[in-house]
């Protein structure tokens, strides 16, 4: 359980990191490790060299624009789940946080990692896609960015190339003022990786009628998938037009089996949660006043 | 390479491989063998160590990382040699602890929950712990632990009641 040797550099600008990175296809990036270092003391990954990108001040920081809010690489887990202007703006992420990990790993564990990792069950990817983040990268050949529905493509798959590193996450932030978010997810114990995990986000009008909605499902495919509600939009998201919707979306829903649980248990499971965090979202975006500031 | 730390408030260095876990040196270059070796991939929570106040897992992270942050492992949290701190009381008086593996871990990570707060409910305890496994106690006795060692730190930062309206208070 020891990791095997490598060589260890810190660069103090990202364009140097991109640089070593490019040049070594033996090199990996490390930043809060709680992923790559347990591959690493079971010697599933054996990189010639670490190039650590945790303290660049390039990746750090939370930003917020007139539309969205631009999470640094390299915020802690444990950070962006207290900060003021995520839970005030970005609520799904905010929700879903508490369930990524444990405390002492969120203490370590970066959005970016998360991200770059692209754990079909995890959390961050989830509320990523439902909410059609961008992810923002610097390449070799400069900044560019890609919605999250294009940047995974599988199981720990992303569409990054050589050299390139994940360099913020871009959520939108939706206008409205009357938000709620929903989460559900179903593991082994809290905390394990979800066989289903379930995001939903809707905004309602002073009537509680709904003006938008996002919805997403984890764990169930190779990767996190948006499901299309729009059929929702100008409901008052009554139960049966949320299950007509859920069910007619589920279609999109590619399911898995292993070891833990079958595609058609996945599936079953994904639309009973769909349906219970599309009511947990209205629920919670009832409970706003319908006029006044957010 | 060499790396420079802050232990337990002192400033330590050592000559350390890369390779080399901050938890493996801490045990073996500075002989601090109370954060202990269980899982060493994340899991457990027996290496738990402090990093500038939080709980993290000595296991998974590098010791060239950890340099600029102020480390703190079970031999710190004691106020003087042969003395227990009160959470470390706490656990003896609750029975909070049996083979004692994960003692240290579960120690600090409450330190870490009762600086935030020294009201938690039982949910926060639970979660603060969540990610610290003991196979002896069923956890019961280390929530209770965290339970007890919370209320004597709220007793002591209450102030005492005079004895009597005009009686001058005694000089500590």
């Amino acid at each position: 359980m020891k990791p095997a040797p490598f060589d260890y550099v810190r660069p103090d600008t990202l364009a140097e990191a991109c640089a070593l990175l490019a040049g070594d296809e033996d090199a990996r990036l490390i930043a809060g490790g709680q992923t790559l270092v347990p591959m690493l003391a079971m010697r599933l990954a054996r990189p010639a060299r670490l190039i650590d990108i945790l303290r660049l001040p390039e990746l750090a920081g939370i930003r917020q624009e007139k539309d969205a809010v631009v999470v640094g690489a390299t915020t802690r887990q444990a950070h962006a789940e207290r900060d003021p202007v995520i839970r005030a703006s970005v609520p799904m992420l905010a929700r879903v946080l508490p369930w990524v990990g444990h405390p002492p790993t969120r203490n370590r564990g970066t959005v970016g990692g998360s991200i770059a990792n692209a754990d079909p069950s995890a959390e961050i990817p989830l509320a990523a896609v439902t909410l059609g983040a961008e992810i923002m990268l610097a390449t070799p050949d400069g900044p560019t960015s890609m919605p999250a529905d294009d940047f995974f493509i599988g199981p720990m798959l992303t569409t990054i190339g050589l050299g390139e590193c994940v360099r913020a996450i871009r959520f939108p932030v939706w206008p409205q003022p009357r938000i709620g978010v929903g989460f559900f997810e179903i593991s082994a114990r809290r905390s394990d990786f979800a066989f289903v995990a379930a995001a939903a986000q809707v905004a309602l009008d002073e009537e509680g009628r709904c003006l938008d909605v996002a919805l997403g499902v984890g764990g169930v495919g190779d990767r996190p998938v948006r499901l299309d509600v729009a059929s929702l939009v100008g409901t008052e998201l009554d139960a049966a037009s949320i299950v007509e919707a859920v069910n007619a979306s589920s279609n999109d829903i590619e399911a898995m089996s292993d070891l833990h649980a079958s595609a058609a248990y996945r599936r079953r499971v994904a639309v009973t949660l769909c349906v219970r965090a599309l009511e947990e979202a209205r629920a919670n975006a009832s409970a706003k006043p319908a006029k006044g500031a957010r | 390479m060499k790396v420079d730390l802050r232990i337990n408030g002192a400033s330590r260095s050592a000559d350390i491989e890369p390779r080399k876990t901050l938890l493996d040196a801490l045990r073996e270059n500075f002989l601090l063998n109370g954060a202990h070796a269980g899982c060493e991939h994340g899991v457990c929570g027996a290496c738990t160590v402090l990093i500038d106040g939080e709980p993290v897992r000595s296991c998974l992270m590098f010791a060239v990382q950890a340099d600029g942050y102020e480390i703190t492992t079970i031999e710190g949290v004691a106020p003087a040699p042969g003395e227990l701190s009160v959470i470390q009381d706490a656990f003896c008086e609750t029975h909070g602890l049996q083979c004692g593996y994960c003692t240290p871990g579960m120690i600090l990570a409450a330190h870490a929950l009762l600086q935030h707060t020294i009201t938690p409910t039982r949910e926060d305890i639970v979660e603060a712990i969540s990610g610290n496994i003991c196979r002896c106690t069923g956890y019961g006795q280390i929530i209770e632990a965290v339970q007890f060692a919370a209320d004597r730190l709220r007793k002591a930062n209450t102030p005492r009641p005079h004895h009597g309206a005009d009686q001058p208070v005694e000089a500590e």
